[in-house]
C-alpha cells in the first residue's frame, strides 16, 4: 500500500505533485491503520504559510492525536473540508479522498528531496 | 483495625509461589538508606466501635445546622436535600466505582453522566456540558482559560462583584499561565459598565460576570454581554443554579461559557466540600471544554450506550497539550444534582427559587425595620444580600451563634471591608418564624 | 435483567412531582415589582417531571448495569481500588460534619478544624515532610499546586528563569499537564532498561533552567526507583526541586518516606492510599505536603493552634500562590481518610502495603507464564504486563479487557504507561482475597488460551455484558453529548 507515483517522509505523510509546483498531501495507508479510527481533523486555513518540519494540521482517532508536519516551505492553496463530516475518509481512501491540503511549494525542488516509495517502505519495514 | 483478608497460611502460599520466604525480600529493592527504620509516629489503630465514638466526639465539637439555624450564604447554601438523593447517591454500585473506563459494564455511571450533561445544559440554556469541574471557583478559572484557548488573547476581565475567592482561584490559575487578569470595579454593588468598557481593547480574551453576584444582586449581564462581545471577546458568567428557576438561563443572553457552583442542588454543605462545579458552553468551544465529556453511540447490534468521548482533549492522550490536566472530578455531588433535579422536576425548580426570593425578601423588609440594621445597597436580588451594623461582623455572627444562628460570611472572611457587612440569606429551608427569631436576635445583638 | 433504562427525559408525565417544598408562609414580594423583566426566565427550564418511585427504580436499575468494588475485584492499575470501609461512610454522615457551612464562626467548627490539624499533621508523617495544603480536591489539582510553590519558591530566589520540569516518559498524563498548566516547558526523561529512571539522562537534562522534576515512585511499571536518591541529588544540585505523585503510596506506607527519598512536595489521593470512595470518577483529594522551605507558598488559609488549644483559620500568608479553589478543599473526604488513619494506626497501614505489595508479586508471578513481562523483577504494588504475544495472533489488549468483562471482572488499566507496547497494567490492592486473585488469574489464564484457539471470540468480546462493544469512533465522529427532544433533534440534524 504506498503507491510508486507519490513520494513520503518518515513522519507518514505523503506528496503527489500537481502541476508544477503544487503538492496535495495527506497520510499514508500505514499512519491511519496504526492511528486507527480517525474521528476528526483539525485542519489549517487556506492561505496559512506552513513551514517544513512545522505541524500544520492534527489528525485524532479515539485514542492518540498525531500532528501532520509539512514536508514543504510553502503556502495552503486548498484543504479537504469533506473531512471536517467525514474524518473516516483518511482510513477508507488515505491516498484518494482522504487527502488533507494542497500546498504551494515555494521551492517545486524540495518535492524531490522527500522519499520514494522503496526508501519509504524501507523506513516502514515492508521492504 | 485494617481490610486485609489475607491469612498467615496465605500468605505463605503466596511467598512460595513468588518464590521468597518473606515480604520483606519484595522490598530489597529500595535502598537501606531509605527506609523508615521506626514506625510511623501515629495514634494507634482503633477498632471500628472506638473510631466511632471518636468521630462522634470530634463532631460534637461543631455546632452544625440542625442545631443553629443557617442564614449564611456566600456561595454554599441551605437548600433542603431531598431524602432520595442520599438513597440514590449512597448505592454502592455506584458510589464505590470509578471514571467509567470500561464503557460495558459502566453503563449506569455513564447513563447518569449523560443525563447530568443534559440537565445543565436544560438549565443554563447552553448547547453542551462537562461531567463537572471541582468547585464553582475552579469552573470560572477553567472557563476563563477557554477563552484565551479559542480567542488566542492573554488578558481577562473579572468583575470586582465575583465571590472574592473565585476571583482569587481566576487569578492564581491565569497568573501561571501567564495571562493578565485585570478587575473590572464596582459601582453600587454591580458591575461599573462605564469601567468596563474603559478597560475592553482588542486583546481581551474574555470578561467574567457572576450572576447573581457575591452580593447578591443581579448584574446587567445583557449590557455586559454585548459589551464584551463587540470587542471581540467571549462571556463568562457563573450563575447559581437554583436561580435559574427565576432567572433567564445564560444561554438567552450570549453567555459563551456558563458555570457555576452546583452544591445547592442536593449536595450537603460539608464545610465547605465536597461540591461540584458545572460548566456549559456553545457548540462552538466543545473541543475546548476541559475533563470528562459523556456521548452517545450504539454496539453491533445497533443498542444504545453511552461512552466517554471527545478524550483527545485530555491529559491522558494530549499530556502537555491537553485543554485542562484535570482526571478525577465530582462525579458523586453530579449525581446527586442530578436526582436533585429529577426529584424536583420542571416546577419544583420555579418553586424553590420563588420560595427563596420571597424568604430572602421577607427577611430583608423585616430587617430594614431594624434602626441598627443598613443595607448599603438598593439593587434587585435574590436570595441573599449585604447588611452593615455598628457592630464588627465577626462579633456580631458570635453573637448570633449565642442566639442560636449562623450569618455570613463576614467581609472580613473574604477579604473584603468594610468589617462591619456581611452577608445573609434565606432559602427556602427557612421558616417565617425562624426568620422572626433572626431578625429579634439580631435587633437584640445589635442593641446591646 | 438488561433491557435498555429509559433516559430521564423520556420517562415521567407532565405535572408529575417527585418532591414537595413546603407552601410560602410570609408575606409576598410581587417578584415583577422587585426584579426587572429583562432578568426573568420566560419559560420554565424543561426539566424532566417524575414520582420519587420513578426516580428511584430509574437509579436503582442504573445502578444495576454499574461495576464497582462493592461488586468484584477492580484491578485498574494506578488507581488503588481498594475497599471502601464503611465505617467512614457513617463518621462522614455526622451532622456535625455534614451540616456545617463554610463560613459558621470558629468557634462553632472547632472539631471540623481539629480534624484537619491532624489530618494535616499525619500526612506529613507519612511523607516525611513539614507541613501541608488540604485545598487540593484531586491528585491533578495537587500537581498543579506544588508547581504552582515550585515556581513560587524560585521566583522568591530571584530565578524566574527556570522554566522546565522533568518528567520520565512513563509518567502519568497528568504530570505533563499541570506543568503546561503551571506555564512549564516539559523535558521528557526516557526510562532505562530496568524500567527506572535513566540517571545519565537526569544528569545531562538538568541545569540552570530546571525548575524541578516530578516522579511516581514507585513508577507506573510498578518497579521502584533504586537510584531516587542519585537522581534526587542531581536535581538539588542543580537547584531544582522535586515533586512526587502519590498515586503509588500504596506500596510505601511506613516502609519508606518520599521526604526521606529527596522530595520536596508530596501530594496523596486520598481517595486511592486513603480508601476514600473513587464514586463514579470522584469527589477525590489530592492534599500536597512539602518541606519547611516551600511551606510558607502554601496558600490560604491553612489551620493553625493557638497556646490555649483552640484551632483557627489563618487567612493572612503574604507569600502564598493564590487560592486553586473555594473554602478548605474537600472536607467530607478528609473526614474518610483521617478516619482510616485512625483506624489502621502505624502497624494497620504498614500492614496495608506489605500485602498490596506480596498480592501484586503473587499474581504477577501467576500470570508470568502466559503474557510478556517486561520487567521481571520484584514489583511493588502493581505490574506490567505486554499483550505482545497475543498480538501476533491479532487479538488486542482491548479485546483482553473487553474478554475479562464477560468473566465478570473489570479490566485492568490498558495501554498505559506508554513506553510498553500493549500494556496491561494491574494492581490488586491489599484487600482483595486470596479467592478473588485467583479468579482473575484463572480468567486472564484461560483468554490467554482463547486467544490460541478462538481468537474470535476474543476480539468480539464483552459478550454477556448489558450492551456490547461500543463505538467509540461514532461517538466522537458526530458527537451526542446531550439528550434532545425528538423534534429539536431532527431540526439540529438538518441543520448539519
Amino acid at each position: 500500500m504506498v503507491p510508486e507515483e507519490l513520494r513520503y517522509t518518515k513522519e507518514h505523510e505523503w506528496l503527489r505533485l500537481e502541476g508544477s509546483n503544487l503538492a496535495r498531501v495527506g497520510i499514508t495507508h500505514y499512519a491511519q491503520s496504526e492511528l486507527g479510527d480517525v474521528v476528526y481533523v483539525d485542519l489549517p486555513e487556506p492561505g496559512d504559510r506552513v513551514k517544513a518540519g512545522g505541524s500544520f494540521a492534527v489528525v485524532e482517532s479515539v485514542k492518540a492525536v498525531s500532528d501532520i508536519y509539512s514536508p514543504v516551505d510553502g503556502r495552503i492553496v486548498e484543504v479537504n473540508k469533506d473531512l471536517e463530516n467525514r474524518p473516516e475518509l483518511i482510513n477508507e481512501d488515505p491516498y484518494g479522498q482522504g487527502w488533507i491540503a494542497l500546498i504551494e511549494m515555494d521551492d517545486p525542488r524540495a518535492f524531490e528531496e522527500q522519499l520514494t516509495a522503496a526508501e519509504y517502505r524501507e523506513h516502514i519495514g515492508e521492504a | 483495625m485494617d481490610y486485609i483478608p489475607t491469612t498467615p497460611e496465605q500468605r505463605d502460599h503466596m511467598l512460595r509461589t513468588i518464590g521468597v520466604d518473606s515480604v520483606e525480600e519484595l522490598f530489597a529493592d529500595i535502598p537501606e538508606t531509605l527506609r523508615l527504620k521506626r514506625r510511623l509516629d501515629l495514634p494507634q489503630g482503633m477498632t471500628e466501635a472506638e473510631l466511632l465514638r471518636h468521630m462522634r466526639e470530634l463532631a460534637g465539637k461543631n455546632r452544625h445546622l440542625d442545631e443553629l439555624v443557617c442564614f449564611a450564604g456566600g456561595g454554599a447554601y441551605d437548600h433542603i436535600v431531598p431524602a432520595a438523593v442520599r438513597t440514590v447517591i449512597s448505592r454502592s454500585e455506584f458510589y464505590t466505582s470509578y471514571t467509567p473506563y470500561q464503557a460495558e459494564i459502566t453503563q449506569g455511571v455513564l447513563q447518569t453522566i449523560f443525563e447530568y450533561q443534559t440537565l445543565i445544559c436544560q438549565l443554563t440554556g447552553m448547547d453542551v456540558a462537562n461531567a463537572s469541574l471541582y468547585d464553582g471557583a475552579s469552573a470560572a478559572a477553567e472557563g476563563m482559560i477557554i477563552t484565551c484557548a479559542h480567542t488566542g488573547r492573554s488578558r481577562v476581565l473579572v468583575a470586582e462583584t465575583c465571590h472574592p475567592e473565585y476571583r482569587q482561584v481566576v487569578e492564581t490559575y491565569l497568573r501561571h499561565q501567564g495571562i493578565a487578569v485585570d478587575t473590572v470595579p464596582a459601582r453600587e454593588g454591580v458591575i461599573d459598565l462605564e469601567a468596563l468598557d474603559e478597560r475592553l481593547e482588542n486583546d481581551v480574551a474574555g470578561l467574567l460576570v457572576q450572576h447573581p453576584n457575591f452580593f447578591g444582586h443581579l448584574e446587567p449581564v445583557r449590557e455586559a454581554g454585548e459589551t464584551v462581545h463587540a470587542a471581540g471577546g467571549l462571556f463568562v458568567v457563573s450563575v447559581d443554579p437554583i436561580s435559574l428557576g427565576l432567572l433567564a438561563p445564560p444561554g438567552s443572553y450570549g453567555a459563551d461559557v456558563a458555570v457555576g457552583e452546583g452544591q445547592s442542588l442536593g449536595n450537603h454543605l460539608s464545610f465547605g466540600g465536597p461540591y461540584l462545579g458545572f460548566l456549559a458552553v456553545r457548540e462552538e468551544l466543545v473541543r475546548r471544554i476541559p475533563g470528562r465529556i459523556v456521548g452517545e453511540t450504539v454496539d453491533a447490534q445497533g443498542r444504545r450506550g453511552y461512552v466517554l468521548t471527545l478524550q483527545t482533549r485530555e491529559q491522558h492522550i494530549r499530556r502537555e497539550r491537553a485543554t485542562s490536566n484535570i482526571c478525577t472530578n465530582q462525579a458523586l455531588n453530579a449525581l446527586a444534582a442530578s436526582a436533585y433535579l429529577a426529584l424536583i422536576g420542571k416546577e419544583g425548580l420555579q418553586e424553590v427559587a420563588r420560595l427563596s426570593f420571597q424568604k430572602a425578601h421577607y427577611l430583608a423588609s423585616r430587617l430594614e425595620e431594624s434602626s441598627k440594621v443598613r443595607r448599603p445597597w438598593q439593587q434587585p436580588y435574590f436570595k441573599e444580600f449585604v447588611i452593615e451594623t455598628d457592630l464588627p461582623a465577626t462579633e456580631l455572627q458570635s453573637r448570633l451563634v449565642q442566639e442560636g444562628f449562623v450569618a455570613g460570611p463576614a467581609f472580613s472572611q473574604v477579604g473584603l471591608a468594610p468589617e462591619t457587612a456581611l452577608i445573609v440569606c434565606a432559602t427556602e429551608a427557612r421558616t417565617k418564624r425562624e426568620i422572626d427569631r433572626f431578625v429579634e436576635a439580631v435587633t437584640h445583638a445589635t442593641g446591646r | 435483567m438488561f433491557e435498555a433504562t429509559p433516559l430521564l427525559f423520556e420517562s415521567g408525565a407532565p405535572g408529575r412531582k417527585g418532591f414537595a417544598f413546603p407552601p410560602c408562609d410570609v408575606p409576598e414580594t410581587s417578584i415583577h415589582e422587585a426584579i426587572p423583566p429583562e432578568f426573568l426566565r420566560e419559560e420554565p427550564a424543561p426539566l424532566p417531571e417524575l414520582s420519587e418511585l420513578e426516580v428511584i427504580r430509574h437509579y436503582v436499575r442504573l445502578s444495576r448495569k454499574n461495576y464497582a468494588v462493592d461488586v468484584g475485584i477492580y484491578p485498574l492499575g494506578s488507581c488503588t481500588m481498594k475497599y471502601n470501609p464503611k465505617v467512614n461512610e457513617e463518621a462522614a454522615d455526622l451532622p456535625g460534619f455534614k451540616r456545617l457551612h463554610p463560613y459558621q464562626p470558629e468557634e462553632t467548627v472547632q472539631g471540623a478544624l481539629e480534624l484537619m490539624y491532624h489530618l494535616e499533621r499525619f500526612l506529613c508523617e507519612i511523607a516525611g515532610l513539614d507541613r501541608a495544603s488540604l485545598q487540593p480536591s484531586a491528585g491533578a489539582h495537587g500537581e498543579l499546586l506544588g508547581l504552582m510553590l515550585i515556581k513560587a519558591y524560585h521566583a522568591s530566589r530571584g530565578e524566574e528563569g527556570r522554566d522546565e520540569i522533568l518528567i520520565p516518559d512513563s509518567a502519568h498524563g497528568t504530570n505533563p499537564a499541570s506543568a503546561a498548566m503551571c506555564g512549564y516547558k516539559v523535558v521528557e526523561i526516557p526510562s532505562d532498561e530496568r524500567g527506572g529512571m535513566d540517571v545519565k539522562e537526569v544528569k545531562r537534562r538538568v541545569g540552570p533552567k530546571t525548575a524541578g522534576l516530578m516522579l511516581t515512585n514507585p513508577n507506573t511499571l510498578g518497579l521502584f526507583d533504586e537510584n531516587i536518591a542519585a537522581i534526587a541529588q542531581a536535581v538539588h544540585d542543580a537547584g531544582g526541586l522535586l515533586y512526587y505523585d502519590g498515586a503509588n503510596a500504596n506500596a510505601i506506607l511506613g516502609i519508606s518516606r518520599p521526604g526521606d527519598m529527596g522530595f520536596d512536595i508530596v501530594h496523596f489521593n486520598l481517595h486511592k492510599t486513603f480508601s476514600t470512595p473513587h464514586g463514579g470518577g470522584g469527589p477525590g483529594a489530592g492534599p500536597i505536603a512539602v518541606t519547611k522551605e516551600l511551606a510558607p507558598f502554601l496558600p490560604a488559609p491553612t489551620v493553625e493552634r493557638r497556646p490555649d488549644g483552640s484551632f483557627y483559620l489563618e487567612r493572612h500568608r503574604p507569600q502564598a500562590v493564590g487560592r486553586i479553589r473555594s473554602f478548605y478543599g474537600n472536607f467530607g473526604v478528609l473526614v474518610r481518610a483521617y478516619a482510616y488513619i485512625r483506624a489502621h494506626g502505624p502497624e494497620g497501614l504498614r500492614r496495608v502495603s506489605e500485602h498490596a505489595v506480596l498480592h501484586a508479586n503473587y499474581l504477577m508471578r501467576r500470570l508470568a507464564p502466559y503474557f510478556d513481562l517486561p520487567y521481571d523483577r520484584h514489583c511493588k504494588h502493581e505490574f506490567v504486563l505486554s499483550g505482545k504475544r497475543q498480538k501476533q495472533r491479532g487479538v488486542r489488549t482491548t479485546d483482553i479487557a473487553k474478554r475479562l468483562l464477560d468473566y465478570g471482572i473489570h479490566a485492568p488499566t490498558i495501554y498505559f504507561p506508554l513506553i510498553v507496547d500493549e500494556a496491561i497494567m494491574i494492581e490488586p490492592t491489599e484487600t482483595e482475597p486470596l479467592e478473588a486473585l485467583d479468579a482473575f488469574a484463572e480468567a486472564m489464564i484461560q483468554i490467554a488460551q482463547e486467544v490460541e484457539r478462538d481468537p474470535e471470540t476474543v476480539k468480539s468480546a464483552p459478550h454477556r455484558t448489558p450492551v456490547g462493544r461500543l463505538d467509540e469512533a461514532r461517538a466522537a465522529r458526530r458527537p451526542v453529548l446531550r439528550w434532545r427532544p425528538p423534534a429539536e433533534d431532527t431540526a439540529a440534524t438538518q441543520e448539519r
